[in-house]
């Protein structure tokens, strides 16, 4: 079998294998969070926790609880990281400081860079009690978030948007966890290693000593794809063939990455009491998705056929093809795990990559933090094409007028500021540009990357900038934490307003916001803001080195 | 309520309407307005041309310093980005301008004679210390000092001042007519006048702030543009902010100027020098066709209204009940039926009297060139007038024949009475009329010494005026549900709703129930707009979200509704709303063409910029400009042009039909989307062909 052909197949069965798993997956979510139903192990947990799960929370206390929740998450994941000489299973692995910071904010805000090489920075207790357990919060507090504003748009005339503590705990009891177990259990059949060994001496064929350590992989593997994490167990991440030995496992990873962020949409059309709005949420992403895979297979194949026709940077298991899927949907997931290099692509298709992160990770983006994005570009749209039907403009009944479009305004305004910001700041400060492996556009294109990547929460790295230095782990630390909670901030500000207006009731005056016409202006605004924001930095770099 | 206000509502003479377009002339005389508006405290007021006004100061600047064609040149477009921008609010409130002056002219200083106390003693004060309350005496010949209403006589007033109506119209006490606007004049007798505004505040003032848009303050969806339109300012401020480092690391640091004429391409200035000349231009449609909206806010609303409230009689209907059809009983023919229908109706003056003569003359022969009232009269006949006790009307003739038109209980009773029989169809064709929501008439007759016989019956009904039908069904198809408001008994109204097309109907409305449909309305999320003109409407136009009150209505009316129709037609609501539409549709419009501007303006400038760098880049000069310094000095050019280009279309408005959002939506985005992506490509390159023949440019 050729490699377009078994490219074309994986491709196929991945969309197969989505379309059937979005619709019973994002109607069991929709049940999730509206059953008033509680599990007794959850009923301890909000004991624990000191919460009341039959009270629910207007946007600032839910707010807060996010903000405390998160707060706590990166002082205990600091300290355990700083702790783990003391800890059990520990291995000689060692973190800087700064490191540590880093590594605490990037696995909660769901943004998972690691500028530390996994296995020798973070031992299994690290991995276990702190990463993993991280892998599951950072993705529910993300679904969390896009659930309470989900209701702002199905209620009216009322404050409260849920219980933060019941929708996080709910999250991982009912959907990650479970999920992940079996996803565990699969992968460990399929070849992926999960114990608790010592590390492995070996010989290699060229006679050099090698010590090769195993872990908890298949678990952390699982979440880490599935909450779009992609912290990776091992440096090579899931280009090592522990965490992703064969195609197999490779296909189902990418699967799993994906599986979250379309199906909320699906969730987002049942709970709003409108599929329709589902569907074209879901349209749109999937447009976008699918227009990268396009993009960057095309422009891998093409660069790759010529003279110099190359596998650098790719696993010879997963081939072009295979690599240039997962890249696509790792860059436009927000979860950032790579199964092959991203600095070895393409200008063309290192560009795509790039791009689907600066779309704000909105196709179809992180576990809930892409579905929200995606509804404030809808808002966006509304709000411009809106006014062009005669009306104030509304999205769902709800009026978007000052408020709305200010704090929507402002959310599109944060990740463009950090990026620009602090990548200016960086390729012009020797301190910054002294980790770039090349010079030029590439070089430029590996910086800008990196606070692409930490501002917009991926994680994924382009590889060729040595980050692991104090000024670059400070600042892609600070995008990463504003990257994350101040959106959140904003949408649930903005949840806090739409819940509190009316319902308007649609009429043949409303501007359809389920039809193809809407979807396309969807494709038009996002690439368009995202196009006009970052032309010129592209330009300087990916585009620079495809046209050279 | 009365809405029988339509008696000055059809021509107006005076003020002429001004034409929408715009020349070149007033382009020309709003420049030195437009160089006033050069002012930073001005310019501040909009975010996006204040960037723009501060980096003509900093080109100026280093033009200045370092002298070069380029340089100069993107100054100079710069400054005449920010007059162009200005230029275009200068030649909105040009309009408004003239219109006040003629208000001016009205408000001249008065004095008024007040009255001291309860007492008929007078004392003459200006018409500026007039207070609430005070009563003052009007005669003839005389202006009316201040706003208020009439509390003692009656008069003529010429209103022509504020309405453009020369034809005077009568206001008395008590009732729906008694308001009285200063700065008119009384024609005839005296009245005397409870003043209900304070002066500075009156009627008069408030139009003439209106109209040189003084009292303009941001609408809330022009303020949420206004965000968005600073954010994306904001936005490409960053992107310009962090281009230096990024090109400075590539070996290609630029100069300022261009760093400056990139952000001023790419922040939205042609939608933000349009903004407010549209919100003026908005309320300026309104005042050309006589309407005053009280606020910028109310003409928004007018666009979001999904629910009408209107009045059946005068706005749905002609106001009066017309003949429409005879219907023979009992073996009469039509033309025997139309005879003495024409008979016993010819002396009634009544409106539905003169339709049932109008119908006979035009379907039947009914002679009556030689049969009039006065001829009838003289060979001996005996007209006989409708009364509340026989509840008939009708004629004795001299050869003594009786004709007799009434009730259908009455006339059969009459028929009896003089020896006759009811038809046995004669109750089925009162019955079919009445269910069909007309009002039966029935006709008898009796010739000399033979028994009375029963005709037939006229059948009157309410006429839906021409075009309505089709008006509430472009109404439906732009989502806006029209309720009719009627006194009559839910089976007639039920009928004229059926023959109108309206979507629902309140019957035997009182105020109260009104107040309620608004309200139930309003819980549901809908918008609602009605007219008034009653004092017991104020509550109503009050709690309506679009309240046009009638000019010829109460003050209480005017106080409580948001809009005034200077020619108190209520059809008027109609149009209002379109207004309404129009202003958003305009908005976003130019709006989304000014966003799609900047896809070209990347293509001109960026490879301008960094083509010397990378030559690969030269590849994306798609438009295969000359050089940088004219590609930029092209794209800044455009920019400004296009500001001017859209004047027209920012004070026109877009071009708008009711329909479907969704069919506005594809043509909208097709024309400005879509259009706005490819129109500047030309018209760079057009100007790029030009400028490249400056010398220097290279």
């Amino acid at each position: 079998m050729n490699e377009t052909l078994s490219g074309l197949l994986t491709i196929g069965v991945l969309v197969v294998m989505l379309a059937v798993a979005h619709v019973p997956l994002g109607n069991y979510m929709a049940r999730v969070y509206t059953t008033e139903r509680h599990l007794r192990p959850e009923r301890w947990l909000y004991r624990l926790a000191g919460a009341d799960p039959a009270k629910e929370q207007n946007w600032k206390v839910y707010a807060a609880s996010v903000g405390a929740f998160s707060l706590f998450s990166i002082v205990l994941l600091f300290l355990i990281i700083v702790a783990q000489g003391i800890l059990p299973f520990h291995n000689g692995e060692t973190m800087h400081i700064d490191t540590a910071v880093n590594t605490a904010i990037s696995f909660v805000t769901n943004t998972n860079w690691q500028s530390y090489a996994g296995e020798a920075g973070t031992s299994i207790s690290v991995q276990a009690v702190g990463l993993t357990v991280q892998n599951f919060a950072s993705a529910a507090v993300g679904i969390a978030v896009v659930i309470a504003l989900i209701r702002a748009f199905a209620r009216h005339e009322t404050s409260l948007i849920g219980n933060f503590w019941v929708d996080l705990v709910r999250t991982v009891t009912r959907i990650l966890l479970p999920i992940a177990v079996i996803v565990a259990v699969l992968l460990v059949v399929a070849g992926v290693v999960q114990n608790l060994a010592a590390p492995m001496a070996v010989t290699g064929v060229t006679g050099g000593a090698q010590s090769i350590p195993g872990g908890l992989v298949a678990s952390q593997e699982a979440i880490k794809e599935l909450g779009t994490n992609g912290g990776g167990f091992f440096n090579a991440n899931s280009a090592h063939p522990f965490e992703n030995p064969n195609a197999l496992t490779n296909l189902f990873e990418i699967f799993l990455l994906l599986v979250i962020p379309f199906s909320l949409p699906r969730t987002y059309g049942v709970m709003v009491g409108d599929k329709r709005q589902g569907w074209s949420i879901l349209g749109f992403m999937a447009i976008l998705w699918g227009a990268a895979v396009a993009l960057v297979t095309w422009a891998e194949v093409a660069a790759s056929s010529g003279v110099a026709g190359s596998m650098e940077g790719r696993e010879t298991r997963f081939g072009i093809w295979a690599s240039s899927l997962f890249a696509a949907s790792t860059t436009s997931t927000s979860t950032g795990a790579v199964n092959s290099l991203h600095d070895s692509y393409s200008g063309a298709g290192g560009a795509v990559l790039l791009l689907n992160m600066m779309l704000g990770e909105i196709s179809p983006g992180g576990t809930g933090s892409g579905l929200y994005g995606a509804l404030v570009v809808a808002i966006i749209a509304v709000f411009i094409a809106g006014l062009m039907v005669g009306r104030t403009p509304e999205f769902l009944g709800k009026t978007i007028g000052r408020y709305e479009i200010t704090l929507s305004a402002l959310y599109t305004l944060v990740t463009p500021a950090l990026v620009l910001v602090l990548g200016g700041l960086a390729i012009s400060l020797p301190v910054a540009k002294a980790g770039l492996l090349n010079s030029g556009p590439h070089g430029l294109t590996e910086m800008i990357y990196a606070f692409t990547s930490a501002a917009n929460n991926n994680g994924s790295a382009f590889a060729g900038l040595t980050a692991d230095q104090p000024y670059l782990n400070l600042t892609l630390a600070l995008a990463m934490l504003l990257g994350r909670f101040v959106p959140m901030l904003l949408i649930l500000a903005l949840a806090g307003r739409l819940v509190a207006q009316k319902k308007r009731p649609a009429t043949a005056g409303t501007m359809p916001t389920h039809t193809p016409l809407f979807v396309s202006l969807l494709v038009g605004v996002a690439l368009i803001v995202t196009g006009l924001t970052y032309f010129p930095t592209l330009a300087l770099g990916p585009i620079a080195e495809a046209l050279s | 309520m009365s809405t029988a206000t339509t008696t000055n509502s059809t021509t107006r003479s005076t003020a002429p309407k001004k034409a929408a377009g715009m020349s070149a002339a007033s382009l020309v005389a709003a420049l030195p307005q437009a160089l006033v508006k050069l002012d930073p405290r001005h310019v501040f007021r909009s975010p996006v041309i204040f960037v723009v006004w501060v980096g003509s100061l900093l080109t100026t600047v280093l033009a200045i310093i370092s002298p070069s064609t380029f340089s100069v040149g993107i100054a100079i477009w710069l400054w005449i980005t920010v007059v162009f921008a200005n230029m275009a609010e200068a030649v909105a409130e040009g309009r408004g301008k003239a219109q006040a002056a003629t208000l001016r002219a009205a408000r001249t200083e008065t004095v008024a004679r007040r009255l001291v106390g309860d007492g008929p003693d007078e004392e003459a004060v200006p018409g500026s210390e007039l207070r609430l309350g005070d009563r003052v005496v009007v005669e003839a010949g005389q202006i009316i000092p201040g706003d208020g209403d009439i509390v003692e006589g009656v008069a003529t007033v010429d209103e022509s001042a504020i309405t453009g109506e020369s034809a005077p119209v009568i206001r008395e006490s008590g009732g729906d007519r008694c308001a009285v606007t200063g700065g008119t004049t009384v024609l005839s007798d005296r009245i005397v006048v409870k003043i209900t505004t304070k002066p500075g505040e009156t009627f008069i003032d408030r139009m003439i702030a209106l109209v040189e848009g003084a009292s303009r303050q941001k609408t809330p969806n022009e303020i949420a543009l206004n965000i968005l339109l600073a954010t994306l300012t904001i936005i490409f401020l960053l992107v310009v902010i962090a281009l230096q480092p990024m090109a400075a690391y590539s070996g290609g640091t630029q100069k300022v100027v261009v760093l400056i004429a990139l952000l001023v391409c790419l922040i939205p200035t042609t939608i933000g020098a349009l903004l407010s000349a549209i919100g003026i231009a908005g309320m300026d449609r309104l005042v050309q066709r006589n309407v005053l909206a009280m606020s910028g806010r109310a003409v928004e609303a007018a666009g979001d209204v999904s629910t009408l409230l209107l009045d059946k009689t005068g706005t749905i209907t002609l106001g009066n009940r017309r003949a429409t059809e005879f219907v023979p009983v009992g073996g009469a023919t039509a033309a025997d039926l139309a005879d003495a229908a024409y008979l016993s109706s010819l002396a009634d003056e009544t409106p539905e009297g003169r339709s049932v003569v109008e119908l006979a003359d035009a379907n039947y022969d009914t002679g009556s060139g030689d049969r009039t009232v006065a001829g009838l009269q003289r060979d001996g006949a005996t007209f006989i007038e409708f009364s509340a006790q026989t509840r008939m009307s009708g004629v004795d003739l001299a050869s003594g024949e009786l004709v007799r038109k009434g009730a259908g209980s009455q006339v059969a009773a009459w028929v009896v009475e003089h020896g006759g029989t009811e038809p046995a169809d004669l109750k089925a064709e009162v019955d079919r009329v009445a269910s069909s929501g007309g009002t039966p008439l029935v006709v008898a007759k009796q010739q000399t010494g033979s028994p009375a016989t029963v005709l037939g019956v006229i059948h009157l009904k309410d006429v839906v005026k021409p075009g309505m039908t089709e008006r509430f069904t472009q109404l439906r198809t732009m989502g806006i549900r029209t309720v009719m408001i009627t006194g009559d008994n839910p089976l007639t109204a039920a009928a004229i709703a059926k023959e109108a097309g309206v979507d629902d109907f309140l019957a035997e409305a009182t105020p109260e129930d009104k107040m309620a449909l608004i309200r139930k309305e309003q819980e549901g999320g809908r918008l609602v707009a009605m007219t008034g003109d009653g004092t017991n409407d104020a509550p109503a136009l009050a709690q309506a979200d679009v309240g046009v009150a009638m000019n010829t209505g109460t003050s209480a009316a005017k106080e409580a509704g948001n809009m005034v129709d200077l020619d108190s037609d209520p059809t008027k609501l109609i149009e209002i709303v379109a207004i309404g539409k129009q202003l958003l549709i305009t908005r976003g419009a130019l709006t989304t063409f000014s966003i799609a501007n900047d896809v070209a303006k990347y293509f001109a400038i960026i490879p301008a910029m960094f083509t010397g760098l990378f030559p690969g880049l030269g590849t994306l000069n798609i438009m295969r400009l000359s050089t940088p310094n004219s590609a930029v000095l092209s794209a800044v050019i455009f920019n400004a042009l296009v500001i001017v280009v859209l004047i027209p279309l920012a004070l026109r408005g877009v071009r708008y039909r009711p329909a479907s959002a969704a069919s506005m939506l594809r043509r909208n985005l097709l024309i400005y989307g879509l259009g706005g992506v490819i129109s500047p490509f030309i018209g760079i390159k057009i100007i790029d062909l030009v400028v490249s023949l400056i010398p220097g440019m290279k």
